[in-house]
């Protein structure tokens, strides 16, 4: 038995799964509820399956159809794919389920085909070993993600969506361009062959220039955040979720890659820069969230500035501030997937999402507010959550490399946070008469919430797992400080 | 797992458990919140029986989980944990059956019977965490759990004071992350230990570890309501009666010093602590602290709010006995960890009765008082003497060791700032004693409930008239077998070489 699973080509089911189901949801959307949830959980067990293979292996190369690089297309897992593709899956379950009661009929129809092709795009990304292929999935997941977020119908998100299809574009652009420059004077797409070829010159540093820019635009990260807010807050929840856990980590995760790869050697001040600029936007993304009077912009906000969390890893550079950022990178896509859900939650049952207002609304949801304040505990970082566990490895790879400005950064960000979370916190403890509006939410959508932010906190207690999976294959870079 | 594993995570459990299962409770389970309320209460004080009946065996019990490489999760039993897991166990019995009489009608009963249980969870973890990382995790979960109980009524004062809570505590746990960390990147252990596991760092180090030392007092000091960190403290004496007990007497406050005597004792080792000069600036500041916190308790009107600045004050008799640096002064220190919490919870709850019962919230509205309570205001009197220091009482041990101490440690200022302490203490608490006994009471209450010829209800009397007792006990049995003084003797001689 265990040889047979030791021979299933773990590493093609996440991808192929999902294409499937997503064909499948279109030809009969009376079935596609059932069909998702399924493909979600088939991905799940695919990852769990791939995760076990590379317990073994430490990494995989898999040539599709045999022919291998540079002619045939590659895949390639190790530990830092595989913690992606577990957050997808894990959120992407979560999201399944949640939306199997979020949608009415009619959107539903173009709901699921849309969703699941996106996790396909996604999962693909994540496995992708060579940056063209990173260009197509990283085009097919902005292409669904702005289809998703035009979901919602309203002129604001049409706006926000359109907004969104031109940075997407322009970002795929800037990537392209640069991939082009670097086939010009490498001569190959494979990561791990540009990774022993790669010599400093203008054209690699052009490149290099362009695909940063490309792909810092795509993740938002500050001052390119302009257009995240809008989209997020205006798609309809569970795309909000997707979008602000999933899909901005994608870019985040070609640049880190890249720069583990090849980019590290081109030069230090690059670095000091992406940190400078994560730092800006822990600041800004946190108090723009304080501001805000409407609880899913204010989520958004709040993502702006979790993202500028993940740079500070940059110039610090040790294989501990990867470990600390990658933590914070798959704990907020729980807690922050969370949190769009039981904003979710709020606007179905209480028509708006004023914060001023939610008292009411709040009485009623008990659950839903336990799965915002545990997701709040991880995004303000307090412990037990994985927020913490990543605070702590950031602050000490900081204090170690004795840049001690990039530590004080997390603590104000951590401040901040508390600010905005306690901000809607707060208006559960008023003696408001809970809100007297006919309805009910369905289980499954509190659930999904309360599960997701449970993991979130749970990360905080049980580490090893996630910790030893970043070991594997060692992609970036082995022992503890290194 | 055995039982020395099992035993630190069943102390827990025995409140985490029953907190959780009274999240999902409806608001009219009544009876079955009450008894899951007072099993846990119960359970837990079994389990440390237990733990304590192991120890003195020669049993060690410590439960671990890895958290990072070189870090664990510990829970460690020991002399100084067991001293504040049994305070608060104890103590929490009584909070719990005061609870449950003051809370009766009000509405969000397992919201708040859920946090409170949290809450005593959290302390209890404070107690047995067995290095700094799990203290900061229990540190920091005291903070959430205790945030809804200070805003339970929900009124905009509450919310406020509640706010500043959170500001305070949020930075003071800011504090202790930082300099944690930075400890562990120094020293590369966490590990509490006796006398301490810094001193071998290192000379050049010195510098930096006495930066580090600032910076935890001042996230300890945070709750352990030091001046200037303490403004959070009377604000939050809008909470409800039960939930300022527990502040005061049993988890917050109690928190922050406890974790000065950690750090103080099993991180730095009060002697390296001595010889970089640490000790006597943190003396110092628990005095002005002493000085402050009774001078301006002296001018409240309102009941709970003279209470409050009375503990900022009393408090940091726990923080000066640790920093005088002498064994004396420290078995000192570490008795009033009990004193204050057994006869301030006393004061509290007595408080809480008056509003309950009369509608009474000031000093001034306390003419005669002890006439239509005379239980209540007999167990307040106890506590109030307790507090001043009169003898036998317990907090005349309290400063006497505290005095001692001082003389041996050769501080002899120290004395002066007792004595003018104990002139304040007086000062306002006496009026309050001489108002409730012999002026004339009003006709009318402000707002009087009537139970029928009782003077309240018996689930509010009875817990202040057991804490009453308990600090004349502690007072009167302090030679006795297995006494307390005995038990904190055991710890001092583990902290002195």
């Amino acid at each position: 038995m265990a040889l047979i699973l030791e021979q299933v080509p773990w590493i093609v089911m996440p991808i192929i799964f999902p294409l499937i189901g997503s064909m499948l949801c279109f030809l009969f959307p009376a079935k596609a509820k059932s069909l998702s949830l399924l493909t979600s959980l088939v991905v799940l067990t695919c990852v769990t399956g791939l995760g076990w293979q590379l317990k073994a292996l430490g990494s995989l190369r898999y040539p599709i159809g045999g022919w291998g690089a540079p002619l045939g297309i590659d895949l390639y897992a190790d530990g830092l794919s595989l913690l992606m593709l577990l957050m997808a899956a894990l959120v992407g379950l979560g999201i399944s389920i949640y939306s199997s009661s979020y949608f009415s009929r009619d959107k539903a129809n173009h709901f699921w085909p849309l969703w699941l092709l996106l996790c396909g795009a996604l999962n693909a990304l994540f496995l992708s070993a060579d940056i063209f292929n990173l260009y197509v999935t990283l085009e097919l997941l902005g292409l669904t993600a702005v289809a998703l977020v035009a979901l919602a119908g309203s002129a604001n998100a049409l706006i926000s969506a359109m907004r969104y299809l031109l940075v997407s574009l322009l970002g795929s652009l800037f990537y392209l361009l640069g991939v082009a420059l670097i086939y010009h004077s490498v001569g190959s797409l494979d990561i791990a062959i540009l990774a022993q070829r790669v010599e400093p010159s203008p054209a690699v540093w052009t490149a290099v220039g362009l695909i940063s820019t490309g792909l810092l635009l795509k993740t938002a990260l500050f001052p390119m955040h302009f257009w995240l807010p809008p989209a997020h807050a205006s798609a309809p929840a569970p795309v909000s979720a997707l979008m602000s856990a999933l899909v901005v980590k994608a870019s985040f995760y070609i640049l880190l890659r890249m720069w583990l790869e090849f980019f590290q050697t081109q030069g230090g001040s690059f670095a000091n820069l992406l940190g400078l600029l994560g730092a800006a936007a822990v600041l800004w993304g946190g108090i723009q969230a304080l501001r805000q009077t409407r609880l899913k912009l204010l989520i958004a906000y709040s993502t702006v500035s979790q993202l500028g969390y993940l740079f500070l890893a940059f110039p610090l550079g040790t294989s501990l501030a990867w470990k600390g950022a990658l933590y914070m990178l798959f704990s907020h896509a729980m807690a922050k997937a969370a949190m769009f859900m039981a904003a979710g939650n709020i606007q179905f049952l209480g028509g708006h999402d004023r914060i001023a207002e939610l008292g009411p609304i709040t009485q009623r949801l008990p659950l839903t507010l336990t799965a915002f304040a545990l997701a709040g505990i991880s995004i303000m970082g307090l412990p037990p959550s994985g927020g913490f566990i990543g605070k702590w490895l950031l602050l000490q790879a900081s204090i170690e490399s004795g840049q001690w400005w990039w530590g004080i950064i997390l603590l104000l960000g951590g401040f901040l946070a508390a600010g905005y979370v306690f901000k809607v916190i707060g208006h559960v403890f008023t003696h408001d008469e809970p809100t007297s509006q006919a309805g009910k939410l369905p289980a499954t959508m509190e659930w999904s919430a309360l599960g997701l932010a449970l993991i979130a906190v749970l990360l905080g207690i049980f580490t090893y797992w996630p910790l030893a999976m970043l070991e594997m294959g060692s992609p970036i870079g082995t022992g503890y400080s290194g | 797992m055995n039982w020395n594993t099992a035993l630190p995570l069943l102390i827990l459990a025995s409140s985490f458990l029953p907190g959780l299962i009274i999240f999902c409770l409806p608001e009219d389970r009544v009876v079955t919140r009450t008894m899951l309320n007072l099993a846990g209460a119960l359970f837990k004080i079994v389990l440390v029986g237990g733990m304590f009946w192991g120890m003195l065996h020669g049993y060690h019990f410590e439960a671990r989980l890895a958290l990072l490489p070189g870090l664990d999760l510990v829970l460690r039993s020991g002399p100084l944990a067991m001293l504040f897991v049994t305070l608060s166990s104890g103590l929490w019995l009584v909070t719990t059956v005061y609870a449950i009489g003051y809370l009766e009608e009000s509405p969000h009963r397992s919201r708040f019977f859920g946090f409170f249980s949290l809450c005593v969870t959290a302390t209890t973890g404070v107690a047995l965490a067995g290095n700094l990382i799990t203290f900061l995790l229990f540190y920091e979960l005291l903070t959430l759990c205790t945030y809804p109980l200070i805003v339970h009524r929900g009124t905009d004062i509450a919310r406020q004071a509640g706010r500043n809570y959170l500001i305070y505590t949020i930075m003071g746990g800011a504090l202790l992350l930082l300099s944690s960390v930075w400890l562990y990147t120094l020293a590369g252990t966490l590990e509490f230990t006796d006398r301490g596991f810094l001193s071998g760092l290192d000379a050049s180090l010195h510098p930096t570890l006495m930066i580090i030392f600032g910076l935890l007092i001042a996230g300890l000091g945070v709750k352990a309501a030091l001046i200037p960190l303490h403004g959070w403290l009377p604000q939050a004496m809008v909470a409800p009666a039960p939930v300022s007990a527990l502040l005061h007497a049993v988890a917050v406050v109690k928190a922050g010093a406890f974790g000065i005597i950690r750090v103080v004792y099993e991180v730095y080792g009060i002697e390296f602590a001595n010889s970089l000069g640490l000790t006597l600036p943190l003396a110092t500041l628990a005095a002005a602290t002493i000085i402050y916190g009774s001078l301006r308790a002296l001018f409240q009107d309102e009941l709970k709010r003279r209470l409050a600045f009375s503990t900022v004050s009393q408090v940091s008799y726990i923080v000066l006995g640790i920093a005088l640096a002498s064994p004396i002064a420290t078995l000192g220190g570490l008795i009033h960890l009990v004193h204050q919490g057994v006869q301030k919870i006393t004061l509290f709850m007595c408080a809480g009765n008056l509003a309950e019962t009369l509608g009474i919230h000031k000093i001034s509205e306390m003419n005669g008082v002890g006439r239509r309570m005379p239980w209540t205001m007999a167990a307040f009197t106890i506590g109030a003497f307790g507090m001043i220091g009169a003898p036998p009482l317990a907090g005349f041990f309290s400063k006497w060791y505290l005095g001692l101490g001082a003389l041996d440690a050769g501080q002899g200022w120290v004395i002066y700032v007792l004595a003018v302490s104990s002139v304040l203490n007086a000062a306002y608490f006496l009026p309050i004693l001489y108002t409730a006994w012999f002026k004339t009471p009003p006709d009318n209450w402000p707002a009087e409930r009537s139970f029928g010829n009782k003077e309240t209800a018996w689930t509010l009397l009875l817990p202040p008239v057991v804490t009453a007792l308990l600090t004349l006990a502690l007072g009167l049995l302090a030679s006795a077998p297995f006494n307390l003084l005995e038990w904190t003797r055991l710890i001092v001689s583990r902290g002195f070489a």
